[in-house]
């Protein structure tokens, strides 16, 4: 009883091999890759006969239809799709302000103050039931090339930075979607290529 | 000269592995936190198409994933493109009851930024991916991100 026993430590040599296998648990089962891809919006589903069929000027239209032999077909003529970017942002800008592309309306934006914008263009994009997706991914993605291509080019002029780098709440960002705005129709595929 | 040789004759320390544990919990403790612990097993085999125009999906949470492709198990399932909601197979009908029992386990707040990933082979044929989409429309889950990775122009029209 005179002395008091000393407490034995408990021996944490041990430890660093249960945090270890632990680590490699953890390390194995992380998915670190997080999505990505293109967004879209697509367009909500028509109420019931109460779809005012709009006309659409023919000189407003950009038609792209894809078969199911990954073929395009633009504006009635077969392209290669390594051409497809500079067609649809000749389109999209209509800078030479041609007749059979699309007319520019007037229309007052922030920041750029009263600028003429195809406001009435639509890029239709028609595929095939057979095509294939990765096709129709690489098509979408031109398309959204040319637009983004454009509105780089615009901020960079206007505003020094480029367009991915404005954020999301931004008016500049706004401004220049106003300018340049995003219309992709997509039509309900047909069964045309047979498969 | 003596003084130091004296010196180096006695033995070597051995590196103190005291902090070794600390260093090791601060790893699994980065670990931890960043895991996302996969939720679903895939039952289809996806190789997604390659893009340039891609976008990083932000919040995890707001996404909800539909996966489009060829069975893996080909002596089952055959191998006619499937859609795969949560953990099974499912049909195109069964999309609407999906987007909205994803709905329900998202605040009011967030469902407006409800996003729905459609992660599909680079081979599967379009018509079932409309369908989807169509499906998608009608249960108006209008923001979709179709997945894909960034790739080379040599990739991205490797089918043309």
């Amino acid at each position: 009883m005179s002395r008091r026993r000393e407490l034995q430590e408990i021996n944490a040599g041990s430890m660093a091999d249960i945090a270890f296998q632990l680590l490699i648990f953890f390390l194995v089962a992380t998915t670190m890759d997080t999505d990505s891809g293109i967004f879209r919006i697509l367009p909500p589903k028509p109420e019931e006969e109460q779809k005012e069929e709009k006309e659409i000027k023919e000189r407003n239209i950009f038609v792209v239809l894809v078969n199911k032999d990954n073929q395009l077909l633009v504006e009635n003529e077969l392209i290669d799709i390594r051409n497809l970017r500079e067609a649809a942002k000749e389109f999209i800008a209509n800078p030479a302000n041609r007749g059979d592309l699309p007319e520019k309306v007037p229309e007052e934006i922030n920041y750029f103050g009263v600028i003429p914008v195809t406001k009435f263009h639509v890029i239709s994009l028609q595929n095939d039931r057979g095509t294939s997706y990765g096709t129709y991914i690489a098509v979408q993605n031109e398309l959204t090339a040319a637009y983004n291509e454009l509105r780089d080019e615009l901020s960079i002029n206007k505003f020094g930075i480029r367009y991915n780098d404005l954020k999301d709440d931004d008016d500049r960002k706004e401004a220049i979607e106003d300018v340049y705005p995003l219309k992709i129709s997509e039509a309900v595929p047909k069964n045309i290529g047979g498969s | 000269m003596t003084k130091f040789a004296r010196k180096s004759k006695g033995k070597k320390p051995g590196i103190n592995t005291a902090s070794l544990p600390d260093i090791v919990f601060m790893l699994l403790f980065f670990f931890m936190v960043t895991t996302v612990l996969r939720e679903t097993n895939l039952k289809v085999d996806i190789f997604p198409p390659f893009a340039s125009e891609i976008k990083k999906l932000e919040k995890k949470s707001l996404v909800s994933y539909i996966y489009i492709g060829k069975p893996l198990q080909k002596e089952v399932y055959g191998t006619a493109p499937r859609i795969q909601l949560n953990d099974a197979f499912a049909t195109k009908e069964k999309i609407r009851e999906f987007i909205s029992s994803e709905r329900e386990k998202m605040t009011e707040a967030d469902r407006k930024k409800m996003t729905v990933s459609i992660k599909c082979d680079k081979n599967v044929e379009m018509g079932i991916v409309t369908d989807v989409k169509e499906e998608l429309k009608k249960a108006s889950a209008l923001k979709v991100n179709y997945s894909s990775r960034s790739g080379t122009q040599r990739e991205i029209f490797s089918n043309f």
